[in-house]
């Protein structure tokens, strides 16, 4: 059974996002995807799905949704302010909306990408394998009041929701960063400086990258007009010829020429992702086999995120979900409420 | 100019380097060369046919190849281990393999779509008109596709062209602009941000996701620029469907 995703009111900034095209770098194409990734693993961590779901990336603010048939959904990334017909919803949960419902969600109230992730899996066209949007490029386009998305079925819409708990991304801190191959270009007082300086989330941050700001003089590389364009990858931390770092993010370019200071570390780029305008941000530089002793991939990630997403327990004024549920299937499972125990 | 000639003779050895926690970078050269492409484009074809495993991804640009890896299935020592052997055999006199085939690229120049190209006689010390015949007279490569979907990096012009990037960025060059810095050219399919300096624009994208082939430059393709005035690029952007703005494919045998 299909369903639809209808958008009545959609933010500025709204896209479908996955986690992006990776393996077509020979053609100039960027992984892209979610700004942070993170985010859509504790959404499939949620929603209990072994898979990454297709998720819709909200930047800053949300957007007003319906569905025509009752499906889970997951709301991770920057909390906002979220309702359902009204009923103030907890982010970081799984929560369920059921056809003439109305699920309301407005702006960030910290950090910046907020996601919604339905368990019934969004049906959008795949390009390459992803349904990542990079709206600059053409792949894709940002989602507007009155589109309506294909959905296939939530697998088990009356699956227990879920809660988790999040470690605090949204306001700064530091960004460990390995060594790169232009790293050596730049003066090791010039790269100590870089260390020791307090950033800030610059004004100028998108999905392409964030501009780190500081009042002291800039960083500029050896040799950097001249250097021949080169591989890059989200993370890097790039120098423009003016010495002003940028930390590329999802949808950076795939090749460039200014010089880059080192790669952030995969894990914590979603703190930079969803740190506010003026948060504080530091790099710090570990050694190439500290970073590849810290490598996790992304499965085990979510492993761990599944045991740790608990089944929420639930208070009577959620007592009307029960009723919902039998409204659609006309049995519950009749365990809803001791499943609400401490796992 | 006496850098531009030092950096036409980079014969430092090759450098094995990280690139994040998935990337081995095999790095021919710190500056652009015809010697240090052709070394890239025939270590890439080693790697692939080498099948490594764990191994994800093998991509040459224009003085490296980027090697990925899944880290869950081989380490960056053992990778290593098994790269080395191909980049000691590699030659360090290698030639860009012949074309295959050439596009031809109607262009239009100065004005309007090349705003930058008074800015970029000031900085090369030639003329507009030296800049426009050079541009036409090259017969120029496709050395690599990076930065966006499709784009190639074009070259090598001459030596006269071997001017930086800018300092700062231009916020935005328009879709079809054709932007130069160090002895090449990038013709932008979107609009973008960009440090190089636009001389040029053209109806020619040569990646449109609509369309049946969505790309259609191959590494190593020849291209030549040819010049059209503002009348013809205007009447050639008015009927682009198939974004191929006038480009014509000469097959090479």
């Amino acid at each position: 059974m299909n369903a639809t995703l209808h958008i009545h009111r959609a933010g500025p900034a709204m896209s479908v996002q996955d986690l992006g095209r990776p393996g077509y770098m020979a053609q100039g194409i960027a992984t892209g995807g979610a700004a942070d990734r993170l985010a859509l693993l504790e959404g499939a961590a949620l929603l209990q799905s072994r898979s990454v779901l297709p998720a819709i990336e909200m930047a800053g603010m949300g957007g007003s949704f319906s569905v025509t048939a009752p499906c889970r959904f997951a709301l991770t990334g920057a909390p906002m302010r979220a309702t359902l017909d009204g009923e103030p919803l907890g982010w970081n949960e799984s929560h369920l909306i059921t056809p003439g419902q109305r699920l309301d969600i407005g702006r960030a109230n910290a950090g910046v990408y907020g996601y919604l992730i339905f368990a019934a899996m969004l049906d959008v066209p795949a390009w390459l394998g992803s349904v990542a949007t990079q709206a600059a490029l053409g792949i894709g386009a940002l989602l507007q009041a009155g589109d309506s998305l294909m959905m296939h079925a939530d697998p088990d819409p009356m699956a227990a929701t879920r809660r988790l708990k999040v470690e605090d991304r949204l306001s700064g801190g530091t960004l460990r960063m390995l060594p790169g191959p232009q790293t050596s270009l730049f003066a090791p007082e010039t790269l100590s400086r870089a260390l020791a300086t307090e950033f800030q989330r610059d004004a100028a941050a998108n999905r392409q990258g964030v501009r780190l700001h500081h009042d002291g003089a800039p960083f500029p590389a050896d040799d950097a007009a001249a250097l021949a364009s080169d591989f890059i990858c989200a993370g890097d931390v790039q120098m423009t010829g003016d010495g002003v770092p940028y930390v590329l993010m999802a949808d950076c370019q795939t090749m460039g020429g200014y010089p880059r200071l080192g790669t952030v570390l995969p894990q914590d780029l979603p703190k930079l992702a969803q740190s506010s305008l003026g948060a504080k941000l530091q790099l710090s530089l570990i050694t190439l086999d500290e970073a590849d002793r810290l490598y996790m991939s992304e499965a085990s990630q979510l492993n761990t995120l599944m045991a740790k997403a608990d089944v929420k327990i639930r208070d009577p004024h959620q007592i009307r979900d029960l009723l919902s549920y039998q409204l659609i299937s006309g049995v519950t499972n009749g365990d809803d409420l001791d499943r609400g125990g401490e796992a | 100019m006496s850098a531009s000639k030092s950096l036409l003779h980079d014969t430092a050895p090759a450098e094995v380097l990280a690139l994040g926690q998935t990337g081995i970078l095999v790095r021919f050269g710190r500056h652009a060369s015809d010697a240090a492409t052709a070394a890239c484009l025939a270590f890439n074809d080693d790697v692939r046919a080498a099948a490594f495993s764990g191994v994800t991804d093998v991509v040459p640009s224009l003085t490296s190849v980027l090697v990925q890896f899944d880290p869950t299935v081989t380490t960056r020592a053992t990778l290593g281990a098994a790269l080395q052997p191909l980049i000691d055999a590699r030659p360090t006199n290698a030639q860009l393999p012949a074309a295959k085939r050439r596009w031809h690229i109607p262009v239009a120049f100065g004005g309007e779509h090349g705003p930058q190209l008074q800015d970029f006689a000031e900085h090369s010390g030639l003329t507009q008109a030296q800049i426009i015949a050079d541009a036409q007279a090259t017969d120029l490569r496709v050395l690599a596709i990076g930065f966006a979907p499709g784009q190639p990096y074009l070259g090598y012009l001459p030596d006269t062209w071997q001017v930086p990037r800018q300092r700062e960025l231009t916020p935005q060059v328009p879709a079809g602009a054709i932007v130069t810095a160090v002895r090449q050219m990038v013709l932008f399919c979107n609009a973008s941000t960009t440090g190089w300096r636009q001389i040029a624009q053209t109806g020619f994208r040569p990646f449109l996701r609509e369309r049946s082939e969505a790309f259609v430059l191959q590494q190593g393709d020849a291209l030549r620029l040819h010049q059209v005035s503002d009348s013809e690029y205007r009447a050639l952007i008015a009927q682009n469907n198939d974004g191929l703005g006038g480009a014509r494919l000469e097959v090479l045998t």
